[in-house]
């Protein structure tokens, strides 16, 4: 690959798609991204992971990781990481998206769907690989950092958390602040935190944590 | 190892044949663990797969399977929601246009330009009323619009629940009829399992006990007369695409209960057979 950018995991290149370079992964197309030459785009607007690795955090996203993905909805995000990564967990509660998921899942033989609530690790241990290089979580409901603390389980030693905060999901009269400062508050609990960045411009209100076990 | 259960520290290959997917399926659903382990290690050590490859395999398969029945279940759920919806849209429609003429008709002792129907009751709601009658009435036509609207709601949240639970049906029928169909079958599960000639008649059973009694000629179609394909169609041609209309929803409520895709080809197949059931009545030139 000549489109090797220090900057990003293997596997994650920028290419331009018609409008100047862009991220992208290799991997079958899922909800009509631009592809070409075998890549296909990951739209930041679409995918706090995306908008995470566009701010410039480093994600330990890598080819290989392993990972567990909480929250991967009908599997816009998880398609990109299932392309970079190696054997990756994709829970999620909602049937209805779960089948979407399916459906990315059918193209992507190391991406392993579990319909199962986020809260209850208890419910996929047993299915679930210990060890994990990265858990991503974007869940956007209550207690999103208290379900980070429960996932822990399931990280190395030196494994890295990715987490997207929603302000709103936690509180909709609250400041952003103060909503920010009380989930990582509650992260402290398993985790140090090693970066954090806003996710402006491409979501409001949301804030991107890597952090790994203490 | 081979012989744990799958509770406690057990894996969710524990006791599956590495074949077996409805096993493994079942396991990846109930099992439970309180902590994670090697799992790929575990499962080579047990002898379950041949080596990581095989065991991310076998793991795939039966992650796909588990989730896909789980799905299929929640989603079969939902049918059961889209037969209260429908039921209700009825009776709201029914009370709505029953207490609308109650409206009119008092509304027209007391006003000068009298209207019909919902329309009416939304024009007089908006009014101050000046007289205890008038405002009787007034009231009467709000609650006319709030149940009108309550039925609006009802239908949207069909058509938004019959496209999800019934994708093919739906883009075939239409969501009201879609609805019907499954509301009348009792389920999508047992539309599925219809064959395609009671499916014809679903919503005719009145037409169809008289034929079975003698005295009537066979009903050739039910609800599914509703759909242009079967109205829009010449009187002579009709049986035959009923025929034809209720062949593809049947394939169509299958397709939706098993599988759960949506599949363009089946209403692609559908649009050019009752193209070509039409023809023969513009190319025979009779009538
Ligand atoms: C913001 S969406 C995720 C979008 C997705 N990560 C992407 O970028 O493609 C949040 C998802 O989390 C799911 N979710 C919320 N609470 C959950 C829980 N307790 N367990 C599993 N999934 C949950 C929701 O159903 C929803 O699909």
């Amino acid at each position: 690959m000549s489109d090797d950018d220090p900057d990003l995991p293997a596997g994650v290149a920028r290419r331009d798609f018609g409008d100047g370079p862009a991220l992208a992964t290799r991997g079958e197309s899922v909800y009509g991204e631009p592809t070409g030459d075998g890549w296909r785009r990951w739209d930041p607007h679409r995918s706090k992971l995306g908008a995470t690795i566009e701010k410039g955090l480093d994600t330990g996203l890598s080819a290989d990781a392993s990972v567990l993905y909480l929250g991967a909805a009908n599997g816009t995000t998880v398609s990109h990481v299932a392309d970079v990564a190696g054997p990756t967990y994709a829970v999620e509660f909602a049937p209805r998206s779960a089948r979407d998921l399916l459906g990315v899942c059918d193209t992507r033989s190391n991406l392993f769907p579990l319909l199962k609530d986020a809260r209850k690790p208890e419910t996929y241990a047993h299915v679930v690989e210990a060890d994990l290089d990265v858990l991503v979580q974007d869940v956007a409901t209550r207690g999103q950092a208290r379900v980070a603390v429960e996932n822990a389980r399931f990280l190395a030693d030196d494994g890295r958390l990715v987490l997207a905060v929603k302000a709103r999901s936690e509180d909709v009269t609250a400041a952003p602040e103060a909503v920010f400062d009380e989930a990582l508050a509650d992260l402290r609990e398993a985790y140090d935190v090693l970066a954090r960045t806003p996710l402006e411009p491409y979501h409001d209100d949301h804030l991107a944590v890597v952090a790994t076990p203490r | 190892m081979t012989e744990q259960t799958p509770a406690g520290d057990a894996g969710w290959f524990a006791g599956v044949e590495r074949d077996d997917t409805d096993a493994a399926a079942a396991a990846i659903r109930e099992g439970r663990a309180d902590a994670p382990a090697d799992w790929p290690e575990r499962a080579l050590d047990a002898g379950f797969a041949a080596d990581a490859d095989d065991y991310y395999d076998a793991l795939h398969e039966a992650t796909v399977a588990a989730t896909r029945r789980a799905v299929r279940e929640a989603e079969s759920a939902d049918d059961r929601q889209l037969v209260h919806a429908i039921r209700a849209m009825d009776d709201l429609a029914s009370t709505t246009n029953e207490l609308a003429e109650r409206v009119a008709e008092w509304g027209g002792t007391l006003d000068d330009e009298p209207g019909t129907g919902v329309a009416y009751a939304r024009d007089l709601a908006a009014r101050d009323p000046e007289t205890a009658a008038e405002e009787r009435v007034v009231s009467l036509a709000a609650r006319v619009v709030a149940l009108a609207d309550e039925r609006d709601a009802e239908r949207e949240f069909l058509e938004r629940t019959v496209s999800t639970v019934a994708p093919n049906l739906a883009s075939m029928a239409g969501p009201v009829l879609a609805a019907r169909l499954i509301e009348l079958a009792g389920g999508l599960e047992s539309l599925a399992k219809m064959p395609s000639g009671t499916v014809q008649v679903l919503g005719a059973e009145d037409a169809l006990f008289a034929h079975l009694r003698g005295n009537a000629p066979s009903p050739k179609h039910g609800v599914i007369y509703t759909h242009e394909y079967v109205r829009g169609t010449h009187p002579d041609e009709r049986g035959s695409a009923a025929r034809a209309l209720a062949g593809k929803l049947t394939i169509g409520a299958r397709i939706d209960h098993y599988a759960g895709d949506y599949r363009p080809e089946v209403e692609a197949e559908l649009d050019e057979r009752i193209e070509t059931i039409r023809a023969r009545r513009d190319d025979g030139g009779a009538k």
